[in-house]
């Protein structure tokens, strides 16, 4: 059974209401309630905030971090390299100004940082630091939970509140008892994180969810942006993950951490030899990834990081280092022998995420991390034109949102929403419940995902065709897609655990068809491996060194798409870039 | 995928929230507490690894275990949580075992 069927709703209101209580969230709450201990925040979490989004494992680096002789400059000029060119200057610098405070609020809440002798924290990279941040996640929730915010888990949020063009809070149902939840707020703060699941993953069956991003952020943010209206950025840089195959452990700790070269089966070191035009092994993140791809693709792989010039000492700080973030590897290498002192560890690149941490899909944002939708901000990697912020990034950008909420609703008044709305909002929250209530028969979510997973893989550049895209197989790709919405009405949920995965699944829907249009719009080869074109394989600086934007129209739902330039600090000058839409 | 979970070790440690640790612990939502009273995984193959559950059971009732498609039968890795640190037993399928205590707090 589940509890909205009676027909009740649950209604709470909050000065600022935050979807989402990963780090981001977490910090945005703790900064609003340090701004102003008066002011009423709830954060709405579908898991519960001790262990939830992509920090459940726990962390063993923070990898944006301003060590001695870096500014917010150099970072900015380091980012637009890595992100070939394409990035909001104006974004990333403003993180930048902040991520080292954030980073040592942290520090003091309890999160130990190596530290050279000097006492100056240990490098790992140019922007990287070591932390043993295995209780990371525990250590934010708590610093959440001791600012006096109010915190509501387990509760799934579905849609966003609209009233007069402003986003005014949120609604939800209770992933265990189906309770519905209609909460209005001043401000309303999105940080839901990137989608997974949107490709055919890399492992099959009962290792599905064997995947790196977290398969419990389901582009929800994304979706409900989406369909307010709101504008999105760069769905067409996905993120194709540089793994240990199989266990898909992240590679920056082989790379960074231990001097890990990338070579392929015959022994050479492709990344040198191949792509020293653009930097070998220091080529922006996208070649590093299209390198050992296309090595597989010409009959040189299986490709390694070769890790055998390390000793029985470094081994076991590699452990230490994977035990912190990904303890599953070091079981993985226990099962199958592999001892990384004797052999190089195999890489694979994963099937692609969306995710606006590493890459920069997401809301189009303001400096202030206001959305195009007044009410609603965005932080962390649901939030875009921000790429390699990483966790530190997402910090930075949810103080940064906090702060204009916090300005913003100064004298506003609580909105209002009327109970008919509401109404209408809940009985579709709880439809395939009531499908499968009524019909005992449908579509079950799992299905759902699995057909959309296949036909992203297949049509819109998955792994099993290398990530390669066409005009035409796009086209395809939207037809299919079009089907899967005409079948949405068919979903059927049994439990209120099944109706938030049939959410996910409906949620994720929407991100492909709009990774789909901007992967048809952008006629070029701007990131190969994250968007390699076959029909456009070059890069063309002429036409394209700009933006691809998308919004739902409100009246009649289509995807509308615009260009947006490029914005650079220089031609910027302090100008803010535009919000409205276009016409 | 996933985990195991002990019957006999699990004693459903339901505190003043209603809830067990694991239950609270995991980020998907896949552990519930069945009739008996005894922790249960809904679904094991929608289980992410993290181990976030593993760490929180006060019984050591719980072990992550891979998928075959995977991994080789069997190897073990067992964290033990204490104050500020974790003490990790990584046991290969030969039975040799290593150890690794680790800070995860500043005191
Ligand atoms: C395995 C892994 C390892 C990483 N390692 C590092 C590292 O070592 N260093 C580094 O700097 N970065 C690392 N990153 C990147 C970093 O973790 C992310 O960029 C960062 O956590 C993003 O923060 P966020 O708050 O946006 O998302 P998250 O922290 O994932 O939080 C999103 C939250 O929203 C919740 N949520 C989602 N949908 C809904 C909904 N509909 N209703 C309610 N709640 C919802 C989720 O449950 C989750 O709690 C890693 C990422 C992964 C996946």
């Amino acid at each position: 059974m589940i509890e909205a069927l009676n027909g009740q709703t649950e209604n709470l209101t909050a000065d600022v209401l935050i979807i989402g209580g990963g780090t981001a969230g977490c910090m945005a709450a703790v900064e609003i309630k340090e701004n102003n201990p008066e002011l009423d925040v709830l954060i709405v979490e579908k898991a519960d905030i001790e262990r939830s989004g992509c920090l459940a494992a726990g962390m063993n680096a923070i990898n944006l971090y301003l060590h001695p002789g870096e500014t917010p400059d150099s970072f900015v000029k380091f980012a637009r390299r890595e992100a070939v060119g394409v990035l909001r200057e104006d974004l990333v610098h403003s993180l930048a100004k902040e991520v080292n405070n954030v980073v040592h609020r942290v520090e003091g809440w309890g999160l130990p940082i190596l530290k050279d002798e000097d006492g100056t924290p240990a490098k790992r990279g140019r922007w990287n630091l070591k932390i043993m941040g295995e209780r990371l996640k525990p250590i934010i929730a708590e610093a959440a939970e001791t600012s006096g915010a109010r915190i509501l888990n387990r509760v799934n949020v579905i849609s966003l509140l609209k009233e007069g063009g402003r986003v005014v809070g949120a609604s939800g149902l209770g992933v265990r008892d189906g309770k519905f939840y209609s909460i209005t707020a001043k401000a309303t703060i999105v940080t839901t994180g990137g989608a997974s699941g949107i490709y055919r993953p890399n492992n099959p069956g009962s290792a599905h969810h064997k995947i790196w991003y977290s398969p419990f952020n389901t582009g929800a943010g994304y979706a409900m942006g989406l369909r307010a209206g709101a504008e999105m950025t760069s769905f067409e840089m996905r993120f194709v993950a540089l793994r240990t195959k199989d266990s898909i452990a992240p590679t920056g700790t082989l790379a960074l951490g231990y001097n890990a070269p990338q070579v392929n089966a015959k022994g050479e070191r492709y990344m040198q030899k191949r792509f020293s035009g653009v930097g070998g092994e220091g080529a922006p993140t996208c070649y590093r990834v299209y390198g050992p791809i296309r090595e597989i693709q010409e009959g040189r792989g299986p490709c390694y990081m070769d890790t055998t010039h390390l000793d029985d000492k470094q081994v076991k700080n590699l452990k230490t280092d994977y035990l912190n973030m990904y303890p599953d590897l070091v079981l993985y290498w226990a099962a199958n022998h592999i001892d990384p002192a004797t052999e190089p560890i195999e890489l694979g690149a994963t099937e692609p995420y969306i995710v606006g941490g590493h890459c920069q899909s997401g809301y189009w944002i303001d400096v202030g991390r206001r959305t195009t939708t007044p009410g609603l901000y965005a932080a962390g990697d649901v939030a875009g034109g921000a790429p390699y912020k990483f966790v530190s990034g997402c910090w930075a950008e949810a103080v940064i949102a906090a702060r204009s909420a916090v300005e913003d609703i100064e004298g506003q008044p609580m909105p209002q929403v009327s109970e008919h709305y509401t109404t209408g909002l809940r009985e579709s929250a709880i439809r395939p419940f009531c499908h499968w209530e009524m019909r005992g028969d449908g579509i079950l979510p799992a299905e759902m995902e699995e057909r959309l997973q296949k036909v992203m893989d297949e049509y819109a550049g998955g792994a099993s065709v290398f990530y390669e895209l066409n005009d035409e197989r796009l086209d395809r790709c939207l037809e299919q897609l079009d089907r899967l919405k005409e079948q949405q009405e068919f979903l059927a949920a049994r439990d209120p655990h099944e109706l938030m995965l049939a959410h996910e699944v409906i949620d994720r829907i929407l991100v492909a068809e709009a990774v789909t249009r901007h992967l048809l719009h952008r006629k070029e080869t701007r990131w190969p491996g994250f968007q390699t074109r076959l029909d456009y394989p070059k890069r063309d600086d002429t036409n394209w060194l700009k933006f691809v934007n998308s919004r739902l129209d409100p009246t009649t739902e289509i995807f509308e798409m615009v260009e947006r330039p490029m914005v650079d600090l220089e031609t910027l000058e302090g100008a803010p870039v535009s919000m409205g839409w276009p016409g | 995928m996933s985990i195991i979970i002990d019957r006999v070790k699990c004693f459903g440690c339901v505190g003043l929230m209603g809830e067990a640790r694991c239950t609270k612990a995991c980020p998907g939502d896949l552990i519930l507490l069945n009739e008996e009273i005894r922790a249960e995984l809904r679904e094991p193959r929608d289980c992410w690894d993290c181990m976030a559950c593993v760490k929180a059971c006060p019984a050591t009732a719980i072990e992550c275990r891979l998928a075959y498609v995977v991994a080789d039968y069997r190897a073990a890795l067992a964290p033990k949580v204490r104050d500020n640190q974790i003490e990790w037993t990584v046991t290969d399928q030969a039975g040799n075992k290593e150890t690794f205590i680790l800070d995860t707090q500043n005191p």
